[in-house]
């Protein structure tokens, strides 16, 4: 186990490099972060001196050599729009979407396994029907236009709950949640749904099938044979072989849940790190870009190892020194 | 008129309501477009933080909602001669600790403002070449060696600090809070980046009291989610609303309008410095002489533009035809200018004058993210033009692409397109501010012509302008200004096509006066119940 971990760790920094890497000269090519910054009523003199205090002014792999020999030490740039060192801001935004990716999680599962199940339990009854319908409209709609019009119907039309921004916080061992509030959870609702909704058909149609496909082992046949109730049967024998599909596809979506949930964050102008990327993006706000998609690499790197992880604990047969990663 | 309309909205409401306003406590919270990248007033002369600056903090010379001159921190200004100007501080004005503010302040000011670590944009545009000296301590002279009559303009850009809280302060000082000390009407509270900032009011400020006694401002940048945010009532005010949705607002009682015109023209810039200029075509892609360096065709382009329909359906009525760099009202504007007439028939003449007959190929590039419409403005003229013989394609792109290759894209860092459409913002409040950077001559070691991005030069208009930026005298500068403008104008060296008309939206009563600089004061929103 620890040998597997260990060299996971190892395949990580090479992941890392290669991904600064591209990012770093991805960001390059694209426009100029100057014509973002300066005021039109500056004069030539004084943008070219702004294109040398940024740096802008060497080439290309000189700027990659400094980033580097300043990130081994911690320091990822300083954001040409903010000023600030780059990773402090992430830092900053990082709690607010942390919290809306574990709830919409959350969402996903509570609400989407018992879906499943059930439609996967009673393939032909008209309520499992209608969920599976439900589930491809939750595909297919596109979340910027769920978004408005969760605003329009809960906030706008019905007045239920508030349409944007994050309520009130609390600090919880320095960081500052909001859910603890009936105010901040009351902020957190509509957002979480809308980010949540892709993983809830997601989770219902995985737990469909696999209860579709399980319902007719021989071991559920034999615990049915036994006289187990069929509470037992569903919650014990059946849920924990439906599980491993979906641990793994979470995984994956958490971290895509974590990293990109900029178009959520940004109709519900969630003060998150999305935001932060889609600004970042819009003005080229180079450092930015480099330092949060590195962030999110490691982001993955790591969930992956713990749905990894999660697999033996779910299921005794896998060997986590089999795994060739 | 249309602009008329208005301004006389806006003061009639603003009169009537300032007197309604009582001093009790009154809570706004405003949904704005965009976030400031700071607190310290000095750290990226950008709209939002100039904006929010003007709350905390207060310059020598304040703009009033039309960017007329009006006194700030200082009380009056005047050139004592050609070379040296007389400011007359304020007596009796305290900083938000209560310590009194003096001429030390204004001097520490000129020391910090353009000297400030990672500025990406600094005032030091503003302060170059003049030197700040206490005479006492509320009067100080500012000198400079040529002679600055647009001193009282630059003065009235930045902010002034406090020296005992500035002193060693930096941006990340202010963005605390702990050194955005100011004397403006409101004390700055707190700044959750993404989220809010607060701001609470001075019962001390020197000025009049405003309404609001506490303000809560989140950014919702998506237009969507700024106006469903007002209309669910989870905020009182926004800026920034869309043009689409204006219609559906004037017919909804619960929300009140307030419309200004900005200090901001659309117009397109045209290759006049490149015989082969790489986006001009002969009709069927072969090479042709750039015919956009014959006045004749660009007089063509621009009797073939039909403003008022752009102004009506692209815009949905919100906004101007421009008939030069500056709506009227505005200090050095020509009165002799008009929007040029819609005349197809007499644009193909002049085409045909010009031995273009048969029209040419055209590229029209613009930005897609950054005026009002941009994106659809250029469509809409790229089919006008083909109407009358030039065949005209678009290109729009991100600001963040465009703006680098219109201004130096091209081989030995020329700008890169034949044919643009851009959007200049008058900083200053007056003519010499556009005439100084599109008009005048591209001359990077004077620092003249900086956004001439159609290399434009007429040595008649250099004069006039170089005149008019050294003439101490305000009627003899206004008029060497409208006579700079006609001669630009009239030989095509832009082609102006309307004014931004910009639009705010409150609850049922709540309405602004609304600025021409684009800024979203709430010391100027006022209420009636």
């Amino acid at each position: 186990m620890s040998v597997f971990i260990i060299r996971r760790l190892l395949q990580s920094l090479v992941v890392v490099f290669v991904m600064s890497l591209l990012v770093f000269f991805g960001v390059n090519v694209v426009g100029d972060p100057v014509d973002m910054l300066i005021n039109p009523e500056m004069s030539q003199a004084d943008i070219e001196a702004t294109i040398r205090a940024l740096g802008l002014d060497r080439p290309v792999h000189e700027q990659y050599w400094h980033f580097l020999t300043n990130a081994l030490s911690g320091d990822l740039g300083k954001s040409f729009i903010f000023g600030e060192p780059a990773l402090k801001l992430i830092l900053q935004r990082m709690p607010a979407t942390l919290e809306l990716a574990f709830v919409s999680l959350l969402m996903s599962v509570a609400i989407g396994l018992p879906l499943g199940v059930y439609a996967g339990l009673n393939p032909e009854s008209r309520v499992s029907r209608t969920i599976m319908a439900g589930s491809i409209l939750g595909f297919s709609l596109p979340t910027f236009w769920v978004g408005l019009m969760l605003i329009m119907i809960f906030a706008v039309v019905l007045g239920w709950l508030p349409s944007t921004g994050r309520g009130d916080t609390v600090q919880v061992l320095g960081i500052s949640v909001s859910f603890l509030t009936l105010n901040g959870l009351s902020h957190l609702l509509l957002p979480a749904f809308n980010l949540a909704l892709t993983n809830i058909s997601l989770v219902i149609r995985l737990s469909r099938a696999g209860t579709r496909e399980v319902v007719h082992q021989d071991y559920v046949k034999f615990a049915r044979a036994k006289g187990l109730s069929s509470n037992r049967i569903v919650f014990v024998h059946v849920m924990k072989n439906i599980m491993i599909p979906v641990v793994t596809v979470l995984g994956l979506e958490f971290g895509g849940l974590i990293a990109f949930s900029v178009v959520t964050e940004t109709i519900f102008a969630w003060p998150g790190m999305g935001k932060l990327l889609i600004d970042s993006v819009q003005n080229l706000d180079r450092p930015v870009i480099v330092a949060y998609l590195l962030i999110i690499v490691l982001f993955f790197i790591v969930i992956n190892l713990l749905v990894d992880l999660t697999y033996s604990l779910l299921d005794p047969r896998v060997r986590l020194q089999d795994v060739k990663a | 008129m249309l602009i008329r309309k208005f301004a006389a909205g806006a003061f009639l409401a603003a009169a009537t309501l300032a007197f309604s306003a009582a001093a009790g406590a009154k809570e706004l919270t405003v949904g704005l477009a965009s976030e400031p990248t700071s607190i310290d007033p000095h750290y990226h002369n950008l709209t939002p933080n100039n904006s929010l600056a003007r709350h905390i903090f207060n310059p020598l010379i304040r703009m009033d909602a039309n960017q007329g001159l009006v006194p700030g921190l200082a009380t009056s200004w005047t050139a004592v001669d050609d070379l040296t100007w007389e400011f007359k501080l304020r007596e009796g004005v305290t900083w938000h600790d209560g310590s009194p503010f003096t001429a030390d302040d204004v001097v520490f000011t000129f020391e910090r403002a353009p000297n400030v670590p990672n500025s990406p944009s600094s005032f030091g545009i503003y302060i170059k070449g003049k030197t700040v000296e206490k005479i006492d301590d509320h009067t100080v002279h500012i000198k400079t060696e040529v002679p600055t009559p647009l001193m009282p303009n630059d003065i009235s850009t930045f902010s002034i600090v406090s020296k005992k809280h500035g002193e060693g302060a930096g941006t990340e000082d202010y963005n605390s809070g702990a050194a955005a000390i100011g004397t403006g009407a409101y004390r700055f509270v707190e700044w959750v980046p993404g989220d809010r900032v607060v701001l609470e009011r001075n019962e001390d400020f020197w000025g009049e009291q405003p309404e609001w006694s506490r303000i809560t401002i989140k950014p919702i940048q998506s237009d969507p989610a700024r106006l469903a945010a007002l209309l669910a009532g989870d905020v009182d005010f926004i800026e920034g609303v869309p043009t689409t949705d204006i219609a559906t607002l004037e017919r909804n009682e619960d929300i009140t309008l307030s419309q200004g015109i900005s200090n901001r023209v659309i117009y397109l810039h045209l290759d006049h410095f490149r015989d082969d200029s790489p986006f001009v075509k002969a009709n069927g892609g072969g090479d042709i002489v750039n015919p956009l360096r014959d006045v004749r065709v660009r007089q063509a382009i621009s009797k073939a533009i039909n403003r008022d329909a752009i102004v009506a359906r692209v815009m949905e009525g919100v906004a101007i035809p421009a008939g030069q760099l500056l709506p009227e009202g505005f200090f050095g504007v020509s009165p002799n200018l008009e929007p040029m007439a819609y005349d197809p028939e007499g644009a193909k003449a002049l085409l045909a004058e010009a031995g273009v007959p048969d029209g040419f190929e055209l590229t029209i590039h613009g930005p897609n993210d950054r005026y009002i419409n941009d994106a659809m403005i250029a469509e809409a003229i790229a089919q006008m033009l083909t109407r009358v013989g030039i065949r005209t394609t678009v290109e729009t792109m991100p600001r963040s692409v465009y703006f680098r290759r219109a201004s130096r894209g091209g081989p030995d860092g020329l700008p890169e397109f034949s044919f643009i459409l851009v959007g200049w913002g008058a900083g200053t409040g007056e003519a010499s501010s556009p005439l100084k950077s599109l008009i005048h001559t591209y001359d990077a070691d004077r620092g003249y012509g900086a956004s001439n991005r159609g290399r434009y030069s007429n040595p008649e208009a250099d004069a006039l302008i170089e005149e008019a930026l050294a003439t101490i005298d305000d009627a003899k500068r206004q008029d060497l200004l409208a006579e700079a403008t006609e001669v630009a104008i009239n030989d095509g060296a832009i082609i102006p096509l309307h004014y931004q008309v910009n639009t705010w939206a409150g609850r049922k009563g709540i309405s602004y006066n609304a600025r021409t600089d684009e800024y979203t004061l709430f010391t100027e929103v006022f209420s009636v119940e």
